[in-house]
């Protein structure tokens, strides 16, 4: 026999087979832990798949409800923040804000593209961990003031400048978890607005120093509301884990409006584990949070803002639709400004990664200059012409959202309502609490048919 | 010398009015009456004013303070001082849970003891308590100095990073990366102020200085727990 009759001739063999529970990631991950021996850090939001507003689609106008014109007639987007309580309510142009990054995560010049640009689109920006730089107060025609557990660079001054407080409890990314900012991020004026040691691998709490439970943070809002003769709204930010309760607990304490930020939204650094494992996504989260408003009387009343991966004016629509008087947007603002720009993909390669996946940013290279403390690498971000894209941005999800609205046959963003949704999945129809396709019905619903 | 009847006109009112005082004012002592324990009292002040609360306070007295001299003739509830900035703050009696959490700067004496997270995440206060401080004291305290004439309960500093802590009686535990220190002479001149600043004729040869091991800094393997 020759060699050709012989291979000709042997039985068929199996092909190699990828283990879907030790995918080539999970192998990766492990052989990392093994080799270094602590967990993986990095910034951004949740990258698994979860149920999304991807997964809600909105009806349109038909014979039973009739659309406006798409350019002529009129969609209102304004929103008012802050009328429970506050002597002077926040007024933005649009319902879409951005949400707290801090400076240190954050470079000057991305802090001033954020002002610039939500200035220019009429909305709102917020501070972060780490306190309030004069160039974001500066750049910002409402700024929102954060008020963290760590407390870094609070104080009562920078309180009064701000145009509304937000009590911060939780992230998305990390409900349960405090904030990182590791030793390349700790330039001298980071050290000096945080008074830590320059270099540190920074770890700023998990919980408040000075307040526990609801009824202490009810009287933390009074005493923030004395010191700033309670002209501020006052905000109460919280990860989504569990919304009825968080939301009834931050209304009863004495919020002006509720901050809801899904698994999905981004943070500058924390463990991989707690970003994919921990926490709701954001589309679970709106209609507990609303349905908690709505049995206290006090929809509308107490604003509710969402966030966690919005990306469109699409995403707006849903959220707003499903409940959400406005949402914030981190992670989109960051791309808008340059983030994961295909343009800097060969400095990606150089760092191990490529357009799209960098997610490093704890580690203070950024080749775009946004998470980074580096002078020069900061230097490549013009906060002018980045403010721009992200006043453009803003723009077209307005506009975006405005379409949806109108041929829906809404005259008012806030009309949007969840009867204008249906959902593509039983998982989404599940937590959206909306119509699957096609069908008068949802998991859960009780009563039938059409 | 001015006189409020905190029961009788309220809180919006007494806050609004400490406010309101400049740094020229001329009405620099005033009486707070009948506190009965009420949260948020004379905070965000920002005057060189003095106020005397005659009575026991709630949550959060003094909070914020710059410049002003607040004197408790009674007992603190929890977040006494929390976040002051310059000033003195000065509590006859006991003070609960988190006296001076965050202080940023500013004098608070506690003539009595001071329950637990007394200086929690302290920024560069200076604390002196006459009496004892509850556990988890000086938790994650970043600068300043806390002075402690009696004793501390478990978990001192734990997690600390820049504050110095003298205790001049027994400490229950010491917290993750805080240990004893030696005490040099640059301390003890400087715990001597702080000791004639809290009024204390304890002497500073009697106290032990503790601070950061330094060694949860940054993040390796041999300390992630
Ligand atoms: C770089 C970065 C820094 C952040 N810093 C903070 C912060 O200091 N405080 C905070 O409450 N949330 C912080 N967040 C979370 C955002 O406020 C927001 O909840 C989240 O980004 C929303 O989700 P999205 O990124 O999908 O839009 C940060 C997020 C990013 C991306």
């Amino acid at each position: 026999m020759t060699v050709k009759d012989n291979k000709e001739n042997a039985p068929p063999r199996t092909v190699p087979i990828q283990s879907a529970t030790f995918s080539n990631p999970i192998n990766a991950e492990i052989r990392r832990a093994a080799a270094t021996g602590i967990y993986d850090i990095r910034g951004g939001g949740a990258k698994r798949r979860v149920p999304h507003f991807d997964d809600l689609l909105f009806l349109g106008a038909s014979i039973s409800r009739y659309p406006l014109e798409g350019y002529r007639e009129r969609c209102d987007t304004k929103v008012t923040l802050g009328t429970r309580f506050a002597k002077k309510p926040i007024e933005l142009d649009i319902p879409i804000t951005i949400a707290g990054m801090s400076f240190g995560a954050l470079s000057g010049p991305a802090k001033e593209a954020l002002g610039r640009g939500a200035s220019e689109a009429g909305t709102s920006t917020t501070t972060g961990d780490g306190g309030m730089t004069p160039e974001e107060r500066g750049h910002s025609t409402k700024l929102v003031y954060q008020y963290l557990p760590s407390r870094y660079g609070m104080n009562p001054d920078d309180l009064r400048k701000a145009d509304a407080i937000e009590v911060v409890v939780g992230q998305g990314a990390k409900p349960g978890g405090g904030g990182m900012l590791l030793g390349q991020k700790i330039s001298d004026r980071v050290a000096e607005m945080r008074n830590l040691p320059k270099g540190i691998d920074q770890r700023s709490a998990c919980r408040h120093p000075d307040w526990t439970g609801p009824d202490d943070l009810e009287i933390k809002i009074l005493e923030l509301r004395e010191i700033t003769a309670w002209e501020k709204p006052i905000y109460v930010k919280v990860g989504g884990t569990r919304p009825y309760y968080d939301t009834a607990l931050a209304v009863k304490a004495g919020a002006d409006v509720v901050v809801l930020d899904g698994m999905q939204g981004g943070t500058a650094a924390t463990q991989d584990v707690f970003i994919e494992h921990v926490g709701l996504p954001t589309l679970a989260c709106i209609r507990p949070a609303v349905q908690a408003l709505q049995d206290l009387g006090v929809h509308r009343e107490v604003q509710l803002i969402v966030s966690g991966g919005i990306r469109t004016g699409a995403d707006v629509a849903k959220a707003m639709a499903l409940g959400a008087d406005a949402v914030a947007i981190g992670t989109a603002a960051l791309i808008a400004l340059g983030d994961n720009d295909p343009k800097w993909e060969a400095e990606y390669q150089k760092l191990g990664t490529t357009t799209g996946a960098y997610d490093d940013w704890h580690e203070g290279l950024d080749p775009a200059g946004i998470t980074t403390q580096d002078p020069v690498l900061q230097a490549r971000l013009d906060p002018v012409d980045a403010g721009r894209r992200l006043r453009n941005y803003l723009n077209v999800m307005t506009l975006e959202a405005q379409t949806i609205a109108r041929a829906c046959g809404h005259n008012n963003l806030h009309n949007l309502e969840p009867e204008d949704l249906c959902a593509l999945t039983m998982e989404a129809a599940a937590m959206a609490r909306v119509p699957l396709a096609g069908t008068e019905w949802w998991p859960g619903k009780t009563g039938a048919g059409f | 010398m001015q006189t409020y009847d905190l029961a009788a006109d309220g809180l919006r009112g007494l806050n609004a009015t400490l406010q309101a005082q400049s740094d020229e004012t001329n009405q620099t002592e005033w009486t707070i009456v009948n506190p009965r324990g009420s949260h948020a009292i004379a905070v965000g002040l920002d005057a060189p004013i003095e106020v005397k609360v005659m009575g026991s306070t709630g949550y959060y007295c003094a909070g914020m303070n710059k410049q002003a001299t607040v004197h408790v003739h009674g007992s603190a509830g929890p977040g006494v001082a929390e976040n002051m900035m310059s000033g003195t703050v000065v509590i006859d009696g006991d003070a609960s849970q988190y006296a001076g959490a965050t202080g940023h700067g500013g004098t608070l004496v506690i003539k009595g003891n001071a329950s637990s997270r007394c200086g929690i995440s302290m920024k560069g206060i200076d604390i002196v308590v006459h009496g004892n401080v509850g556990h988890m004291s000086a938790f994650m305290a970043q600068s300043g100095n806390l002075v402690v004439c009696g004793d501390a309960g478990d978990a001192l500093g734990d997690s600390i990073y820049e504050a110095r802590l003298f205790v001049r009686g027994s400490v229950k535990s010491l917290g993750a990366d805080c240990i004893e220190k030696e005490m040099r002479p640059e301390h003890i001149e400087l715990l001597r102020d702080l000791l004639a600043r809290g009024g204390c004729d304890a002497k500073p040869e009697e106290f032990k200085r503790y601070g950061s091991a330094r060694q949860l800094y940054n993040f390796k393997v041999d300390n992630a727990y």
